[in-house]
């Protein structure tokens, strides 16, 4: 192929690139939120709260709301999840709260929960009022490794319950995938951020960046000078795609939308005129639509599998398809084509699934890319775990039901652990219970390992 | 097509649907656009004796309750009477009623506790040549502190007296409007029959404070930081006003009287129950005011289609015909049993019934049955209260399903029969009759 790549910034500038990336699901009015209030039926033993990994009192704070209270909503909302904000604008509600919403069963127009989230967590932000505070001390110090929401969700639990809390992160900022993973539009105005410095501000958490696990410490040393450690390392790595990627304009998506995220002109970020992007999950349609929003003429999802199967929800791969991206099932990839070291297309086969395996049907298509965006999952960073005796399983951490690893002191949650759920949420979740977890084990009131 | 005229008291109308005296009816303006939207009659809006123009406050005059989507449940003013001048009134009216010789036009009116003022203004009226006259013995503010309004309604002595003089010195109808602030309405209404008025219209506004404006430590609408009491209206105040219309309709002493209904309508289905308690005509006010005029297409088209359906031709095919079965609960039937009855396949499982019948009372729903999140109601513990038919959200999900004769109630493991009121009932030491 003679085709040459055709990469550039600033494809799209100004007032385009603002459009683009304003805020996917704008605020509620005040009027809307009321209305939207209004519809919650106030049920008893909920099943949006069951549904709900953290298990927010969603009828109570819908109430707040309703009554004009919405900072007595956001206090119900960040008891149970002190990532309360951004879990409203990324958590996939139309597979959680909303999908079990008694209103989906009767109307199939549930109460728009996540929105009604926001509502009352960006009053609180506008207001600032700080709820909770160290508790007394206990004089027992525990090491957080890794500042993402499972991280800080178990660093501020266990702050107000009076322990020392010291977290590492790798990273040059706190936040973890809030700050440097998901799509731009769906947390603007540094709504990441203000709610780590939110969440920070309960004082007794001391965050030191730029400290990575293996490098700059080892779990031993800090099982030494700890009393007890959390691992909340996420998935550091990215799974190649293995066809020869020494190509360039072949992009790690993880990559590309940590560096538009961190980006102060997202016009500086080269996109292809026309984008293929590898993969069915979440990254595959955060990539697509910003990068077609950034000014890609033509971005193509191609999915091995079929759309039903895709890790992203229906409403995701609605996002990306509004936004103009077009998703081609039950296509995997064979072969890169490259032209003077870059990538100009990849070679397909379609695919279909015998006796439940996918296998290839031989018939292929090729679709010319001038950049070529690598969305196929991540994976655990291992060095450093089983050295410390921490088992692992298909490649994650295991814990028991409290958090607690195979080595005693050593509990882990989020993206790492083995049955994690790729989720925000989840990983808030799992870093609230691990917290409790510890609390129960310094205090001599529980066990420190996984049988 | 139903016929939906009336002659109530000998005054015609096209309609049953008329605009209480309130600001709507203030002038000319308003009233003709009324009628070019097709309401059958008005009632002006209350004049006063001649001489200064009342004044009114020029801070906020209306009040309302809202649903949190902003429809308006329930609405106050601390507006007066007309603070136009008697003149531009009177010669308003007369020119309006030529021009819509065929609706009703009846005019509201409240003067000093005199017979000469009232018999000065009735004389001045008739030249108008409007249908009526209705006494104003109801505005619970400011002109009630003036000795007039509800300060006159509230003695049912004046309100005869009153009444009285009217009668003797006008041939027009007099109608008396009724406060309803008061503890028995069927005292006033006697009273106003024993006078010779011609009718009754009911209710007029209930004293009221909307709100308190936490900011400001005052009632709201707030008027250069204080408030006073209003007159509240609205379809908060309808089932009120349907109690008071249905007691006056049953009362031996003033049955037949003929009533002109007021309080809360803002759909036909409100003036059918007005109408079904006995009610010739009926007027509106807040649902004007919040909706416009254009509400009334929808009260005729809906009054008509529903007669149609049920073969009435005429509104006195079925005026008054809920009012015998209006009774004391002596007289209700103690024998007769229901059993609330949850239909499975509406049910959105949103838990209320089971939370309201647990924590408030008897205890007679599940919320879990083999595991599973599942409502059904436990039929040895329901007393058939209701309640939870109220708080479901889903129309019809749950009913209220009578027991057969011959059933036995497993609540009570009594067999079901008999008619005993609590005048017959064994537990009743005071039985008058006998089971």
């Amino acid at each position: 192929m003679s085709r040459q790549p055709d990469i550039a910034a600033g494809r799209l500038t100004g007032a385009d690139l603002d459009r683009n990336f304003a805020d996917l699901a704008p605020p509620l009015t005040k009027l809307e939120a009321r209305v939207a209030a209004e519809r919650c039926l106030y049920c008893y033993g909920a099943p949006c709260q069951t549904a709900c990994p953290t298990s927010i009192d969603i009828p109570l704070f819908i109430r707040q709301i309703a009554t004009g209270n919405p900072l007595g909503a956001a206090r119900t909302i960040l008891d149970a999840n002190i990532f309360g904000a951004m879990c409203a604008r990324v958590c996939p509600t139309e597979t959680l709260c909303e999908e079990a919403c008694v209103r989906e069963a009767a109307e199939g127009k549930p109460v728009e929960i996540g929105r009604l989230q926001r509502h009352a967590t960006d009053a609180l932000m506008a207001d600032g009022r700080q709820f909770y505070r160290r508790g007394a001390a206990t004089g027992r110090n525990v090491a957080v490794v890794g500042a993402g929401p499972a991280g800080l969700a178990c660093a501020h639990k266990l702050a107000t319950l009076g322990h020392a809390v010291t977290v590492l992160e790798a990273r040059a900022k706190a936040g973890g995938l809030n700050e440097y993973g998901l799509a731009a539009y769906k947390a603007t105005n540094a709504i990441a951020a203000r709610e780590i410095d939110y969440i920070l501000g309960v004082g007794g958490i001391c965050v030191s960046t730029g400290k990575a696990l293996g490098r700059d410490f080892s779990l031993g040393e800090l099982r030494e000078s700890h009393d007890a450690v959390f691992l909340a390392i996420g998935l550091g790595d990215t799974n190649p795609l293995g066809l020869g990627d020494g190509l360039s304009g072949v992009i790690d998506a993880v990559d590309f939308i940590a560096e538009l995220r961190q980006a102060s002109d997202k016009a500086s970020l080269p996109v292809g005129r026309k984008v293929v992007v590898i993969g069915g999950g979440m990254t595959a349609i955060d990539i697509a639509t910003q990068v077609k929003r950034l000014g890609a003429e033509d971005v193509t999802i191609a999915y091995r599998r079929t759309r039903a199967e895709m890790g992203a929800s229906g409403y995701e791969q609605d996002v990306a398809l509004a936004s103009g991206v077009a998703i081609r099932a039950s296509l995997m990839p064979k072969r890169l084509v490259g032209a003077d070291g870059a990538v100009v297309a990849i070679e397909l086969e379609r695919t279909r699934t015998e006796a439940g395996k996918l296998v290839g049907t031989g018939e292929l298509e090729t679709l010319a890319c001038d950049q070529l965006f690598i969305a196929i999952g991540q994976s655990l960073v291992t060095a450093g775990l089983v050295e410390a005796g921490i088992r692992l399983e298909k490649g994650r951490v295991v814990v028991d039901a409290e958090g607690r690893t195979s080595a005693p002191g050593i509990w882990a949650g989020g993206d790492c652990v083995l049955g994690g759920k790729d989720l925000t949420v989840a990983a808030v979740e799992d870093g609230k219970q691990a917290a409790l977890s510890i609390d129960r084990a310094l205090s001599g009131a529980g066990a420190i390992a996984a049988e | 097509m139903a016929d939906l005229s009336i002659n109530f008291c000998g005054v015609k109308a096209p309609n049953p649907f008329w605009l209480a005296s309130a600001p709507p009816t203030d002038k000319a303006y308003n009233v003709i656009r009324a009628f070019k939207a097709g309401w059958g009659g008005v009632v002006w809006k209350t004049l006063g004796e001649d001489g200064p123009p009342i004044v009114n406050v020029s801070g906020p005059r209306y009040g309302a309750w809202h649903s949190q989507d902003r429809r308006v449940m329930g609405f106050n003013n601390i507006e007066l009477i007309t603070d136009r001048t008697l003149e531009v009134n009177l010669q308003e009216i007369k020119q309006v009623k030529r021009d819509f010789p065929d609706r009703a036009l009846i005019t509201s009116l409240m003067v000093p506790c005199t017979e000469d003022a009232w018999k000065a203004i009735l004389k001045r009226v008739e030249d108008t040549e409007c249908d009526g006259v209705e006494l104003n013995f109801g505005c619970p503010h400011g002109m009630s502190e003036r000795g007039m309004g509800s300060a006159v309604g509230q003695v049912p002595e004046y309100i005869e007296m009153v009444a009285r003089w009217c009668k003797s010195h006008t041939r027009m109808p007099v109608f008396v409007k009724l406060t309803p602030n008061i503890t028995d309405i069927r005292w006033p209404a006697r009273a106003a029959k024993r006078g010779g008025a011609d009718a009754v219209s009911l209710i007029n506004t209930i004293s009221s404070i909307m709100k308190v404006d936490l900011d400001r430590m005052s009632p709201w609408p707030v008027v250069d930081g204080e408030g006073s009491h209003g007159g509240y209206c609205g379809p908060a105040v309808k089932p009120i006003a349907l109690n008071m219309v249905g007691e006056i309709a049953r009362d031996p002493e003033t049955a037949g009287l003929p009533i002109s209904g007021i309080g809360g309508i803002e759909t036909w289905r409100d003036a059918a129950e007005y109408i079904a308690l006995g009610c010739g005509s009926v007027q509106v006010c807040t649902a004007a005011m919040v909706y416009g005029f254009r509400i009334v297409e929808e009260m005729i088209s809906g009054l008509s289609n529903w007669m149609d359906e049920k073969g009435y031709r005429g509104i006195e095919d079925f005026r008054g015909l809920a009012v015998p079965r209006i009774k004391n609960w002596e007289n209700l039937n103690l024998d007769y049993a229901v059993k609330a009855s949850i239909d499975q396949d509406l049910c959105i499982k949103c838990g209320r019934c089971h939370i309201a019948c647990e924590d408030t009372s008897h205890q007679a729903i599940t919320q879990m049955v083999d595991g599973v999140r599942k409502f059904t109601v436990m039929e040895e513990e329901c007393v058939g209260c209701n309640l939870c038919a109220v708080v479901c959200p889903v129309d019809d999900c749950i009913t209220m399903v009578p027991l057969a004769d011959g059933a036995v109630d497993k609540r009570t493991g009594r067999v079901i029969g008999g008619r005993r009121t609590w005048l017959q009932h064994p537990n009743n030491p005071m039985a008058k009759e006998p089971a």
